[in-house]
Parts: structure tokens; sequence; C-alpha cells
């Protein structure tokens, strides 16, 4: 049926759809909406679900896990500082093969404290265990926590369903939430591969020494190799079930014969795909490669969609890599490797929610000379001033604060 | 309400068992079927006081709950000595995640068994001193204030035993550890410092709060017994010694135990809804050097030369214990007096 | 759910890690040990008491007063009742007459107060009585016969137990009466006729052959009598033991008057038994200070004496008087003098000297006298054994009025044993009692043509071994005692005996020091589950995983266990 939904409630209703059997969460902007609605249909009765206010995230990634291990499907959502208080936690579900499915509304993470959209936060987690998958848009977003669900419980790995914070979550727009069915249909009850159960006890997370952990890993390692065809199976059953294209491992936009491909993850694409429209109207060959499963990383879905045509790939990444520049961009390089490569450049574009505009894009595009690596629309301005501060006391303060004051934001005056 | 003792003029109330017992008024460990929650071939020190106070425990609600619980453990000595692989020596349903969440982790537990309609199975959080009052703290509480369905057990060595004797949050004042030496004008942990983590628990008012040790296991199993008694969130501190960080003999960790109790330095108790409702009255008291004397980590009190200064706070605090909780006999009111004196046949009620 | 295939690694199934055989971590190990208890090591008369307290701890199988009853059925006091009776047939004599070394010995001392060993015995003994029970013979007859001289503990003592090993007794005694000095030595306030009368004819049901007022003055004449000689089956004895007691008063040379009634004590108890009381007066003054000397006076006080004064050389502490006669004589109203000789007896009083002790704790004269008033100084100074039986036989020697035995209780002569009081010993009934026992034992292993070995002892259950916190706290039960005035106008028995419910009490007081008495306590403290419980107090140590940390020794209350090096 199809609504006008704020993008967090449509999330919340998907996830509802479920049936969740437990679900916890500590508030975090920009993720709050979600867990808000999820609470409200828990206490009306309409999800019967165990919904526990927990003391932090670290506790609410904790409570999925033993509900998880005790035989319930679990569910909770985070960001950006959240989602790293809980990262021990995180690794420790996807180490014990818990499938438990997670919303990260993408959000910066500080210092500086930052509420707005970058993927920062998802990105700190890659290395994990956990399957990442990146929603382009609001319907994506809820179609892939229905994915989720049944690709974590058939795996028994935990999945990511990333969107982007506010850009997604606090936009509203027409969404079709599925037929009451139509979502049980599609996803069946959880069998666990392992639980907690009195009448078959079993010891779950031992200590593995060195005689055994490589293997572990090995296996761990293996099991995300194969829930890539797991994934594209569940994108093409939901495709079958819900008469729409959502999820799977790749997005390819006017890729054929394109001499340009940007490549991209999330909401952004929305934007690109519009720029690239308008370039191709004035007859430059630009296309456009969406990620939407990140972890795993698709090296043979991103290499079948390049092609051998482009020459230059543009990777647009919403999050930094300190001390070596892109991170989506290293994935890119080595699914290439060993193949006749074509140029590739990083351009790490909103950090902590600036935004991505068409005449920005459409300026970058036109560029030819791209260095290796630039930063969209930076304000050199600002950062020489800061930069000649710096050299010009050793207590030149704290950075962001000069830099508003310069901005005119904060309380000039001082210093 | 409080533990009734039996009174066997030879022996029976304070030991294990006893041959001329009825079979529904003896220990669960007396009996030669017990479950044995955590089984031989562990990896534990020999004389270790947490290996015994978990199977103990845990035996006494495998017996309540008639063997329908889930273990939630935290990372520790308990959990190490247990599950190295391909070897664990439990034997009930069990699960570790990390260091600091064991009562998040059990909180998900019982609301999953909610959610699946299975209320009938129970759920007991375990883990060390560390891991409950300073790591594990926050999930504690988060745990105890939702009032969540779980029997939280907290091991309480004094110290990080598992990571090499490092001092926690309820190692107690002057005790040596690998991170409060005895050395420097203030040998040992400082004074000042520490928490109690069962007054806390009582400040949150949860249904069931108790202190335990390996000492008196009958009462033990009576407070493990009773908090199954109870929904909701129930703590259980149970004082288990470590021969190797306290640096006493491996055969005199029941002895260290209750001498613990018996100097007052480690008050026997239970409370319900934030208030005490009995405590365990020492029996023969002793001064504190009596406990002091047989642990090497109280060794600096003693040589070079007795450090006449600490031992009187320390004993000053244990007096204080025996006020605060009425652990002596004569400091009772007449009628709590009479309510903690052991009664003639009565066994402890079971459920 | 079984059939799942488990996580590799991260989750294991239960109980796996019984494939780590921690045993191999112990420098040391529990052994189960049976210490001998100090009670048992001090009863003359070898009695298991440990074990025979044991069985009366499970009582009936429904005890009284809310005790928790034992195990349903065990018949526990008949069981304890049994046991006494493997080493002691006189077990409700010995609850009244026995100077108890048990209690003195007992390790319970040191927490509150002995155990009441002796009223617990009474109470059987008791119990048996009311109940009829009896020792069957249960060995084949040997066709052997034993004569025994003397119907005194000893003799019957060692009668009873040459019975059960399957031997012919034939018991000759001078007197008119069984029982020797239980008889005619103890008074009925402290032995009740009927009790001693019982517990002899029980032993005499046996089988035992009894011929009274039959001195025997030539041994190897009654060994030989009746046809067919020495030696022949079925005439003739095959061995013999002799136990005739000492019976004869000591005299020492008193000056006395003309009118002075002097008597010895051991006539005068003796003649309380044959129906003539003597006549003692108003005030009479006892010489001496063994047991004896506090019979005759309270017995004196209970024949119309208004006064009893008891006439000492040393002082209170020396007296050979068991200290519990002393109590009930002093309770009694008895009056001491201590330090005191007869210088001289008169008609009416005596000249008595006060002593001092020297140095060496010898009491001296001091030259000073006094005089008191006395109708009748009765003389309890000793008693000597009349030896003439033995007398003549060859091999056969005498020291110091007793006759010399080898360790196997056998005098000179080859076959002829002897025992109680004649032979060099403490002189208690409980100790003849004994004498017989190990006299039968080895009279019945010569007559098989080898020799009894007894069987070496254990190591002592120190009280350094027991761990008595376990113990609850419980002071002994008072043995009821009849008021000091009601006693001494009668000869009702002084000293009651226990009921049922306190008995029980009494009996499970006993801490069974060195001996396992199921407690669980080994098996319940072990971290490593490493001891298995195969019964109620029936444990094993399981060496595969028993880590040698010696909390079972350490916690064991009544030390029955050891830790022993690890063998290499």
């Amino acid at each position: 049926m199809l609504k006008q939904l704020e993008g967090s409630r449509a999330v919340a209703e998907a996830v509802a759809m479920c049936r969740p059997q437990v679900i916890c969460a500590y508030p975090i902007t920009p993720q709050t909406h979600i867990v808000e609605a999820l609470s409200a249909m828990v206490k009306t009765g309409d999800l019967e679900a165990e919904f526990l206010n927990v003391e932090s995230e670290f506790a609410a990634m904790s409570v999925a896990i033993g509900a998880s291990a005790a035989g319930a499907r679990a569910y909770t959502a985070t960001a950006s500082q959240g989602l790293l208080y809980m990262s021990e936690a995180v690794y420790n579900a996807a180490g014990l093969g818990l499938p438990i499915v997670m919303t990260v509304a993408n959000r910066a993470i500080g210092a500086p404290i930052n509420i707005w959209n970058d993927h920062s936060d998802s990105m700190s987690q890659r290395d994990a265990g956990w399957l990442q998958l990146f929603a382009e848009t609001n319907q994506e977003a809820l179609d892939l926590h229905i994915q989720a669900f049944r690709i974590a419980e058939e795996l028994s790995i935990p999945v990511m369903v990333c969107m982007d914070g506010f850009l997604l979550t606090h936009a509203s727009e027409r969404v079709d939430i599925p037929e009451p069915g139509q979502v049980d249909a599609f996803l069946p009850r959880y069998e666990p591969r392992q639980v907690l159960d009195p009448d078959d006890p079993v010891s779950i997370g031992a200590m593995v020494g060195p005689e055994a952990f490589t293997e572990v890993r090995y296996l761990a390692f293996e099991r995300m190799r194969q829930s890539l065809g797991v994934i594209e199976s569940a994108a093409a059953d939901f495709a079958k079930t819900f008469k729409r294209d959502s999820g799977g491992l790749v997005r390819p936009y006017l890729t054929d014969d394109a001499e340009i491909i940007v490549i991209a993850l999330g909401s952004v694409l929305g934007t690109v795909k519009d720029t690239v429209d308008d370039l191709r109207a004035d007859g430059m060959k630009v296309g456009v490669l969406g990620i939407t499963t990140f972890r795993p990383f698709p090296a043979e879905a991103v290499r079948e969609a390049l092609g051998v045509k482009p020459r230059h790939v543009i990777v647009l990444e919403r999050a930094l890599a300190p001390g070596t520049g892109g991170i989506v961009t290293a994935d890119i390089r080595m699914a290439l490797a060993g193949r006749l490569a074509p140029r590739i450049s990083t351009v790490i574009a909103g950090l902590g929610g600036r935004a991505v505009t068409r005449k920005s894009l459409r300026g970058l595009l036109e560029q030819d000379d791209l260095d290796p690596l630039t930063f969209l629309d930076l304000d050199t301005r600002l950062v020489d001033r800061e930069l000649q501060r710096m050299r010009a006391a050793r207590r030149s303060g704290p950075s962001p604060e000069n830099i508003l004051r310069d901005l005119g934001i904060t309380a000039s005056g001082i210093g | 309400m409080p533990y009734q003792r039996i009174k066997f003029y030879q022996t029976g109330s304070f030991a294990v068992g006893n041959r001329l017992l009825d079979e529904n008024q003896r220990s669960v460990q007396s009996t030669a079927g017990r479950s044995n929650a955590l089984t031989c071939g562990h990896r534990a020190c020999q004389g270790c006081g947490e290996a015994l106070g978990a199977r103990y425990a845990l035996d006494a609600v495998h017996t309540a709950t008639n063997g329908k619980m889930i273990a939630v453990n935290a990372t520790g000595c308990l959990e190490v000595f247990s599950t190295p692989f391909p070897e664990t020596s439990w034997q009930i349903a069990w699960l570790h995640s990390l260091f600091g969440n064991a009562p998040a982790v059990a909180s998900g537990v019982a609301a999953a068994l909610k959610a699946m309609g299975r209320t009938d199975i129970r759920v007991v959080g375990q883990g060390g001193d560390g891991g409950t009052v300073d790591i594990g703290f926050a999930c504690l509480s988060g745990m105890f204030e939702r009032n969540d369905d779980v029997l939280y057990i907290c091991y309480d060595n004094q110290a990080y035993m598992n990571t090499g004797v490092q001092r926690s949050g309820a190692t107690p004042p002057a005790a040596r550890t690998a991170t409060t030496q005895a050395v420097g004008r203030e040998p040992g942990n400082r004074f000042g410092q520490g928490k109690s983590a069962p007054l806390i628990a009582m400040a949150h008012e949860i249904p069931y709060v108790a202190t335990a040790t390996v000492a008196d296991l009958r009462d033990l199993e009576y407070k493990a017994t009773r908090a199954m008694d109870f929904r909701g969130a129930r703590y259980l501190h149970i004082l288990v010694p470590c021969p190797l960080g306290w640096g006493s003999a491996p055969a005199d960790t029941v002895k260290v135990a209750r001498l613990a109790t018996e100097s007052g330095l480690f008050p026997v108790f239970e409370a319900e809804t934030g208030e005490v409702v009995s405590s365990t009255p020492i029996r023969h008291r002793v001064p504190v050097t009596e406990y002091l004397r047989i642990q090497a980590r109280y060794a600096h009190l003693f040589r070079p030369k007795e450090r006449t200064d600490v031992i009187e706070k320390i004993q000053a605090a244990a007096d204080r214990n025996i006020r605060r909780f009425g652990l002596l006999p004569e400091d009772l009111s007449a009628e709590r007096a009479e309510s903690l004196a052991p009664a003639t046949v009565t066994s402890p009620e079971r459920r | 759910m079984s059939i799942v295939r488990k996580p590799f690694a991260i989750t294991l199934d239960v109980g796996s890690s019984r494939a780590n055989h921690t045993g191999a971590w112990r420098t040391e190990r529990p052994v189960y040990v049976h210490n001998l208890p100090p009670c048992n090591n001090a009863c003359p008369a070898g009695e298991n008491i440990q074990q025979w307290l044991y069985h009366a701890e499970e009582g009936s199988a429904s005890p009284p007063g809310g005790q928790p009853p034992g195990p349903p059925d065990t018949g526990g006091y008949e069981a304890a009742w049994r046991q006494i009776m493997e080493d002691n047939p006189f077990p409700a004599i010995m609850g009244r007459v026995c100077y108890r070394p048990c209690e003195t010995a007992c390790n319970r001392a040191q927490l509150d107060s002995a155990v009441g060993i002796n009223s617990v015995e009474r109470f059987l003994g008791d119990e048996a009585l009311r109940q009829g029970w009896q020792v069957p013979v249960a060995a084949a007859p040997t066709g052997r016969r034993v004569l025994v001289v003397g119907a005194g503990p000893s003799g019957l003592s060692a009668a009873y137990h040459l019975t059960r090993l399957g031997h012919q007794v034939t018991i000759k005694d001078a007197g008119a009466e069984p029982g020797g000095m239980m008889r005619y030595g103890i008074p009925k306030y402290r032995l009740p006729r009927d009790i001693l009368d019982a517990e002899v004819h029980r032993i005499l049901d046996m089988g035992v052959t009894l011929e009274l007022n039959a001195k025997v003055t030539d041994i190897l004449t009654e060994m030989s009598e009746a046809a067919g000689g020495h030696g022949e089956a079925e005439s003739g004895f095959d061995a013999a033991f002799v136990a005739v007691g000492a019976h004869i008063g000591r005299r020492a040379y008193i000056p006395a008057g003309d009118s002075a009634r002097i008597m010895d004590a051991v006539t005068m108890l003796h003649s309380m038994e044959d129906g003539s009381p003597p006549l003692l007066g108003r005030r009479v003054a006892v010489y001496g200070g063994g047991n004896t000397a506090m019979d005759a006076a309270r017995t004196a006080r209970r024949l119309g004496a208004s006064e009893a004064v008891v006439v000492y050389r040393r002082t209170r502490e020396r007296m050979p008087a068991h200290d519990s006669e002393v109590e009930e004589a002093l309770e009694e109203g008895i009056q001491m003098r201590w330090l005191s000789t007869v210088a001289h007896a008169d008609e009416g009083k005596l000249l008595i000297e006060k002593m001092k002790l020297d140095d060496t704790g010898f009491p001296q004269p001091t030259g000073e006298f006094e005089e008191l008033e006395a109708d009748c100084l009765v003389l309890a100074l000793g008693q000597n054994a009349d030896l003439s039986v033995l007398e003549g036989v060859p091999g056969v020697t005498f020291s110091d009025n007793v006759v010399e035995v080898g360790p196997d209780l056998m005098t000179g002569y080859p076959g002829i044993f002897a025992g109680g009081d004649m032979v060099p010993a403490e002189r208690t009934v409980t100790v003849a009692i004994g004498h017989g026992k190990k006299a039968a034992r080895h009279i019945d292993a010569w007559l098989r043509g080898g020799a009894y070995a007894a069987p070496a002892k254990h190591d002592l259950a120190a009280s350094e071994k027991l761990n008595t916190w376990y113990y609850a706290d419980a002071p002994a039960t008072v043995r009821p005692r009849l008021e000091a005035a009601r006693r001494v106008t009668t000869f009702d028995e002084v000293t009651g005996g226990l009921d049922e419910s306190t008995a029980l009490f009494e009996a499970r007081r006993c801490m069974s020091c060195g001996n396992c008495f199921g407690c669980d306590n080994c098996y319940g403290v072990c971290p490593d589950n490493a001891i298995l419980k195969l019964a109620d107090g029936e444990y094993e140590v399981d060496y595969d995983y028993c880590k040698g940390c010696g909390l079972c020794a350490t916690e064991c209350p009544c030390g029955a266990i050891d830790m022993q090096p690890e063998p290499t």
C-alpha cells in the first residue's frame, strides 16, 4: 500500500512486519524515530514483542546477543557514537554467528560532535564481520530490512542496514508498504543454528586458542563469501514476491558505454544520477555504479558492472580514512587488480552532512585533471587560516572552535 | 524470612550433609545425583573458591528450577577455566559474550524467553567482581532498574584474578594486588575507595538481594533457592576466596571465607526491596587479625613490623559492619534474635 | 535440535572437560583413614565406642522429642548394643560403675564437654534388657572345655567370649551368688541388683555352667577331674582362666584399745549382701582414700550413721578414689579429713595425727594430734588377693601379692591364664572385663595351637586433626541425680539414666574422631567434583580429577582424611 511516510516510520513498519521478538534501543539522533515508532507499536499490542529501553548502545547490542542466542529474532538501531560504543559487542555478535539485524542511521563520528549524515560510522565497523547493506531510497531502506532478516538467519551472520541519517530517516517520501502476509510469505520463522536450550544444553562462547582460531576465522570468511549468492537470491525472491527491484549487490545506471563511471553508496546516488542525466544530455558518456552491498565486497559484480570501457572511475566517498584517504576506493582497486585498470580518483564529499549538489558534482565531472584525492567543496581559505594560526603559536586552541569563529558562527572577540 | 538451620548436635547444622537427615531435608550438594552444573576437568587452580561457589549456586538453582535454566557468564576466571576449546565443564545451557555485558545479555535472554512464551525457563547472569562492579556496572544497573527477570550472581574474589591479580572496585583496603603493590608509604590498596555492590543493588530496590560465602553451603543454597521464588531482578553476592590472589593455602579456602564472616568483615544478610530482612549472626567472633594473617596479600601488615594503625582501621570497618547489620546475637532486638535463632527441626523452605 | 551442527570451536558439547584429567596436577593426595578415637583407645575393655555411638545416633525409626529421625527401620539402638556386646557383655552395669576413662579422653571436652558415653551405654544396656535382646552363639562347638575360676566381672567376661568362640565353659565360684566385686563390693545404690542379675544371667543363658559355693583350692586337680583325665574330649578342662579377684581387706597395725570397734570395709560391704548388715553406730570413721572407702562411708550413712568421716593421710588430689565418687560422697554430706592418720583407736573415739606432705609428696607426721569421735572405725586400706588357688602350680610366679602373667595373660603354666584384680593392673571392673576378653582370645588361639596376634593399632585421632566448626554448640546433658537428702536414706539408685531423647542427643554429640560418619563435607567441598558419593557415608576419591588441594581434608570435621604424598 502506498503511503507518504518519513523514512524512519517506513523502516519501523517494515521491521514490525518481520515479527521481531526482542527490540532493544538506546536513543541517538538520527535513529530515534524508528525505535519510538516501534515502542508505540509494542505498547499498543500491534506488535507482539519485548521492547527494552536499555542503558547504552553497548547494552542494546548485548541484549540483542542474549535474545538471539536464546532463539528469538532480535533487532536494534543506532548511529555514529552509539555504534562505536557497542563496537565490542558488534564484533562479538558476528563472532558468535548470531543473526541480528541492526539499522545504522549513518551519521558522522566525533570529535567534533556532529549529528548529520556521513558514512564514517558504518565504515568504522566494516571489518567486524557483519553484512553491510546501503539503501539508496526510503523504499529500499524498508525493503532491505525485510531481506536482511532472511539473509541473516539463513547465514547466521548479523546484518547492518545502513540508511543516511536525516537524508533518508527524516525525509518524507512515498513508499509502498507491503501487505500483511506478504512478509510472512517471504520471511520464514527463525530456526537457529545454535540455541540455549536447557533440554539440549551447549556451551556457547568458548575460548579458542592458536590451535583453532585461524580455522574459525577462515570459516567466517568463507561464510561471508557465500553470502554474496544468498544476497542475490534474496533480492531475486524479493522481486518476485513484491514486484520491485530492491537490494542485491550493485546497481549500475547507464554504465554500458560509459567512459566515466561514478561509484557511490547511499542516498547521494540520487543526486549523482540526476547530474549524470544532465551530462548525458550534453553528450558526456557518464555512468553510475551504486554499491548496495558493501560487505562482503562484491568484487566480481563490480568488475562485471564496470566492464572494460571506462577510462576514469570516480569514487565518491562520504567517509575519510585519515592517513590514507579513501575507503571504498581501496576495495575498488583490489577488485580491479590484475586487470588493465582505469584511472581511479577518490572524491571525499558530504562529510558531516554537507550537501552534495548537482552543481558541484557537475563541476567535478567536467574537470579532467582530477587529483587522485579531492575534497569536494573544501573551503581552502578557512583551512589556510587555521594552518597559519597553528604555525604562529603553540597554543593555537581547538581547531573546530577556531574555524567556527571564522565562519562567524560562534562569538568572536577572543583571541 | 531468614534461613532456619536444622539443628544437629553432632553436625548437620553446618556441614554439607548428614546421613541421618531425611532426603527432603538434605542440601543439594549432598545428594548423590546432584546436577554438577560445573563438572570436573576444569582448569581452575587447586582450591579455587569460585569453582566451588559456582557449582553450589548453580546446582541449587538447577534443583529449584527443575533444570530449566540458562546461564550467561562474563569474561573472567570462571569463564576461562571452564571453556577452553575443545573442553567445556558446563553441563547446563551456557553463553559467554563479553566482559562487561553479562547482565545485559542475560536481560536479552530473559526477554527472548518471555517473547517466546517460555518464562518457565529461568535466567542466571554471573561474573566476577571486576565484571560486576567495574566494567559491567552500567549493564548491571540497567538490568536492576528495568527489573528484568534475571538472577545475577557475583563471585567476589576481590580483584581481577584472571588477568593476574589486579585491583578492582571490590578490592578491600590494604590488600596487595599487582596494581596496588605492598610498597611505599601506603602499601596495598588505598583506604577510602571501593564500593559495596550489595548495598548498591539494594538502592535499586530490586525484589531480592543477598550475600553469602562458600563457607556456609546451606545458607548459600537457601539464598539461591529463595532468589528463584521471586520474579524480577535479583542479586546474589558470594565471597569466594582465591588462593592464588589472596596468598592463602588452597586447603584453606573455606576457612578463609569463614573467618571473613566471623570477623565481621563480610556481612552475610538478605534484603528485599531495599531493606535488610535477615542477617546471619556471627557464631564465634574473631579479631580481624586472625583473618588477615593467613593471607599473603596482607603479609605486609605483619612484617617487618605489625602495622597496628592499618589493622585498627580494618577492625573498625568490621565493627561497623557488625553494628550496621546486627551480626552479633546480643546486638539484635529480641524479636529478630528469636527469628534468627536456630529452630529445632524445620528445614529451609523449598518451592 | 540435537542434529544441529554447532559452529566450530565457538560452541561446545557439555561436559567435554572430562577429557582433561586434572589429577595429573597433584603433588599430594587425599586418603580416607580410620584413626583410633581417644575413647576407643582409653577403654580398658577395648570397646569400639565410636562405632556404637555411630549406630546409636540412628536411633529408632521414630524418635521422640522432635529430633530429626534417622533412616527408617535400622534399629540403631540394637545395632549399637550389639557392637558393645562384641567387646563387653555388661553395658547396663558399665553405665553405672565404670569410671569412664573414655570420657576423660573424649576430644569433645575441648569443645564444650565430653560426650556422655557412659550415659548412652547405660541407656543401651537398659534398653537391651527391656527388649530382651540376646547374643546368639554363631561359632560351631569346638569340643574344648575351659574352666573359669571366679564369677566376677573378669571371669564372666571370659566365659562370655569363650562361649561365643564355641568353647564349653564352666565357672566355679566360692560365693553364694555370681558377680564378684560387682555384688559384694559395689553398693546397691550404685548398681541395682536386678540389673546385675539380668546381665549375669544373660551370659549364663548362653550355655555357661555355673557352680556356686565351689571354691577351687587346687587348680590342676580341678582341671583333670572327671573321668578320662586331661586332654580327652568331653572330660576335664583343656585350659583355665583364674580370676578370683582381691577381696581380702588389708589390715594395717593400728594401736587400739580393747573395746575399740574396728572392721574392714570389704567385709562390711560383703555383709550387706548376705542379709546381715553390721551395726556401725552413729558416728563412723572410714580409714582410707580409695573407692572402697567412699562406698563404705556412703553405705554407713545409709545404715543410719548420722556422721561418716573419711580419714585419709594425703590430700584430695592424691586420693585414689575416682573423683566422681568423692563428689557424690561430699554431696551426701560425707566429711573428709585430709592429711590425717589414725594413731590410736578407742571405744567411741580415735586419736588422729595430722600429716604434712613433704617435697616428694609423701605424708610426714607433724606431731599434732586431735581427737575424733567415732563409734566405729572401718578400714579401707586396700585389698589383697587370695592366691592359694595357684600355689604350687609349676611355673607360676607371684610378686607383690599378684600373679605374674605374660602379655597374653598366661601364667607360667601353659594353659592356665589369669586376670582381673589378681594380676598386675589397675583394679576396676572395666579393666577386669577387658582382661576377660583378652584372655578368651588368647585361650582360644592357644587351644587351636597358635597364638593370638592383636592387629596393629591405627594412628590416634588427635584433636588437632578435627575441624570442630561443624559441630553445633551443645553442652552435655546432665544425668538426673536424686537429691542428696533423699539419697542418704535409701539404697535407691543415685544416678538416674537418660531417656531416649536425651540419650540420642548425647550420642549425636559424638564427633566420630578419626572415622567418617557421612557428613558429605568432602563430597560437597571439592571444587573439582573429584569425590564420588557411592552411598550414604561411602565416598571415593576420583583420582583422575583430584588436584590435591586438600580442602576435603581440612574441612573433614572428624579428621578422617589424610593428605599423603603422591606416589611417584
